[in-house]
């Protein structure tokens, strides 16, 4: 029998120092009296995405977080909530701007709005270790028409014709990259999900991944049935334990039901899938530096072309799609181009998922159309700035994103967003900044992470993002000069120009646009004002800090 | 099971390198690699001593260093620093008596800085052996840590 409800239970350390155990014996116990239990499933996860809050509880479909809660809330929520309907508003989580956010977003339907329209309607609603339950919700529907009634030729045409656009950042159209790899000569051909995820503010592939593993595996043996590929890799960033264990859980399960291993479903087509650990380097998630990894060496990326389309893995022709552009393939697969086409913009089709971080109210991750602004993502969802706070700027993409004006509120967040404006929607973070952040200060964190992350294996960008960190902190520390504001801008182009790979090209963009519509605050820093009163313009202090990250750094 | 067990336990295929690498370090009660399991590695895989040490010595989660029995590893990415990440970095260096990279004297602790560790809705973030801590503020930071040592023995 497939549950109702699904309620997650927060089992990390804390919340089980908290009581969480105790908590779940007495609402067990409470839902066999009710006789729900088989409606109304607990799963646990140890990363719910709320921390430090006692005993925590996730309530889908309704989407309700409850917090600090004690064994005798139990029979409360199941009477009140699950039986009647109405959600205990006292046990929410949370400040009271947030409680009054979540209840006005569960009347306005946002959460249904947003949920679950293409990648995202499995998490929360399915066991993430059930096969049984993905396959309630038309799992390997897809794998299993195509296998069994389909052609290679088929499934690559209805992927190309959805439109589908990379989610790993470059925004790639899905179907040409299969395409490629369909058609290079060779008869050893690899699929490879890009999850490495590590661009600053981005955690969405670790959910679908934690909420909805099966998904991945059943779009990687579709992408292999199109390119002829018959082996697959799931690359995942190694502190993604969770999301590790679920694959693997995943890929076992799959394997003894026939969707993968030799003969899926009985048919000619094989396809076997494993999962790489990653130990630690950003760089990693770059494609050819993920291989590199993946082969068992140094990740440092490898010039291009060629692309790995033609010689990726071992030589190979690969593909390397990110874990959310997967993620589309079975449902687009399913219900047909025309209705994946039906959601976002012409050269942006589908959905995406945004992440709406830092100083607002309700931090989180949400999947809207493309045509969604960025006002609606910060005030809608995000539920505005924290503490009647006013906005100030916000970085679009993840830390390789531009850093913007309240002026590009209305833009819509397609993957053209802010294109003429020298942005990128990248991997869909927004980092939401209010009047307290210094940008002088934001823009030296930026370069400080890559100067952190470069493999040091090419000089514009080892050598560059070096001399990035020092010139920004003179701004810190007020011995920069007027003309330091476009020497930050001329190494960083130089660095565009002349590094091997994207890394090094991508101080440039927040730099740039931080210059661009920040230049004032750069300008008053020389002149030892610091607006948001963050830079203390303490030399010898930033000096130390700046000696603590190159040891930290060296061992 | 010995190193030698712990080596053998994954095919002898160069692709396999991290994964054995992260069940060497795992096995490990000072959370590193030391020579001659780099040594028992390599001639495993057939690969050159210093080809295994630079691959260990070029991802952060390895260490060639030994270090304490819990490493602690604060993000300092954008949006946790945003977040009030410089504050937890400065209190958790003064708690724990350490700068960054360095093992406190009792051994239990090894101090790091980390880029985004994906948990970046709960900022400011940090992860002590696996486990995910958000929201973090100085009181929270002390307990988390005091509550680490209660736990020894
Ligand atoms: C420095 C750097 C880091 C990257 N990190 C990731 C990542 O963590 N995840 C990801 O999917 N793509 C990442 N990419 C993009 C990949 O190189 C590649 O374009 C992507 O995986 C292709 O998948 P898609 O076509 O499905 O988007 C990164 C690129 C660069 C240059
Ligand atoms: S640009 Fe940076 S990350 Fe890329 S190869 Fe050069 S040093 Fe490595
Ligand atoms: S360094 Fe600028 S406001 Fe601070
Ligand atoms: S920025 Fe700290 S967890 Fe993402």
């Amino acid at each position: 029998m497939i549950p109702l409800m699904h309620v997650i239970l927060d089992v990390s350390e804390e919340a089980v120092k908290a009581g969480a155990r105790e908590f779940q014996e007495v609402l067990e116990a409470k839902l066999r009296k009710e006789f729900l239990s088989e409606d109304v499933r607990i799963l646990e996860s140890a990363n719910l995405g709320v921390s430090g809050r006692g005993v925590c509880l996730l309530v889908y479909p309704d989407e309700v977080y409850y917090g600090n809660l004690k064994p005798g809330d139990a029979a409360r929520i199941v009477e009140q909530h699950f039986i009647n309907g109405k959600p205990v508003e006292e046990l929410f989580l949370g400040s009271p701007e947030t409680r009054r956010l979540m209840e006005w977003r569960r009347k306005e339907g946002i959460i249904k709005k947003g949920r679950g329209r293409v990648v995202l309607d499995n998490v929360g609603a399915v066991d993430p270790e059930s096969l049984s339950e993905y396959r309630s919700r038309d799992g390997f529907k897809a794998l299993e028409e195509a296998v069994r009634n389909g052609t290679p030729e088929g499934v690559l045409e209805t992927v190309k014709e959805s439109g589908l656009r990379g989610r790993g950042g470059a925004g790639f159209p899905t179907g040409m990259k299969w395409e490629a790899v369909k058609d290079a000569p060779g008869d050893r051909k690899y699929v490879i999900c890009n999850a490495d995820e590590g661009e600053p503010g981005t955690f969405k592939d670790r959910i679908l991944l934690e909420g909805d593993p099966f998904r991945i595996l059943e779009a990687m043996a579709l992408a292999g049935y199109a390119t002829g590929a018959r082996e697959g890799f799931v690359y995942v960033r190694g502190e993604y334990r969770t999301s590790i264990d679920r694959l693997e859980n995943a890929i076992r399960l799959s394997r003894d039901a026939g969707y993968l291993g030799p003969n899926v479903l009985g048919s000619s087509f094989s396809f076997e899938v494993k999962v790489k650990e990653g130990a630690g380097a950003y760089i990693c998630g770059e494609e050819t530096a993920l291989i590199e990894s993946l082969e068992g060496k140094r990740g440092t990326p490898r010039l291009k072309p060629p692309y790995p389309t033609t010689e990726g893995l071992w030589g190979r022709p690969t593909v390397v799609n990110n874990v959310e552009t997967l993620a589309n393939v079975p449902p687009i697969l399913r219900n047909g181009a025309a209705w994946f086409r039906q959601f976002g913009t012409e050269r942006s089709p589908g959905t995406k998922i945004y992440l709406i971080i830092g100083h607002v109210v309700s931090p989180g991750l949400v999947e809207m159309e493309t045509t969604t602004s960025l006002r609606e993502l910060i005030y809608g969802f995000g539920g505005g700035i924290r503490g009647r706070r006013r906005l100030k700027a916000v970085q679009v993409g993840g830390s390789s994103g531009g850093i913007f004006d309240p002026s590009v509120l209305d833009e819509a967040m397609h993957f053209d967003a802010l294109k003429e404006k020298g942005g990128i929607l990248g991997s869909g973070s927004m980092l939401v900044m209010d009047e307290t952040t210094c940008i002088v200060d934001m823009v030296h964190g930026i370069l400080n992470f890559f100067l952190h992350e470069s493999c040091g294996s090419c000089v514009p960008c080892r050598i560059g993002n070096e001399r990035l960190v020092r010139a920004v902190n003179g701004f810190r520390t007020g011995s920069a000069r007027m003309s330091d504001i476009d020497l930050l801008e001329e190494i960083a182009s130089a660095m565009k120009v002349a590094s091997y790979c994207a890394l090094g090209q991508s101080p440039y963009l927040p730099l740039a646009t931080a210059i661009r519509y920040f230049r004032e605050e750069f300008a008053e820093h020389v002149n030892g004002k610091c607006r948001a009163g963050v830079c203390r313009f303490n030399v010898l202090k930033e000096r130390q800090e700046a000696q603590r990250w190159m040891l930290a750094m060296s061992r | 099971m010995t190193t030698r067990q712990i080596v053998r336990s994954l095919e002898p295929t160069q692709d396999n390198l991290l994964a054995i690498l992260h069940r060497v370090q795992n096995d490990s009660t000072r959370n590193f690699l030391d020579e001659p399991e780099i040594r028992e590695v390599a001639d495993y895989l057939e690969l050159p001593y210093s080809f295994v040490y630079g691959v260990a010595t070029f991802y952060s989660m390895f260490s060639v260093q030994p270090r304490g029995r819990h490493v602690v590893r604060v993000c300092a990415s954008p949006p946790c620093h945003l977040m009030g990440g410089r504050t937890i970095r400065d209190e958790l260096r003064e708690y724990l008596g350490v700068e960054f990279g360095d093992t406190t004297e009792d051994g239990l602790f090894t101090l790091e800085m980390s880029s985004c560790l994906g948990t970046c809705g709960i900022a400011p973030a940090m992860m002590i052996d696996g486990e995910i801590y958000g929201n973090l503020d100085g009181v929270r930071l002390r307990e988390i840590i005091d509550r680490k040592r209660r736990e020894e023995p």
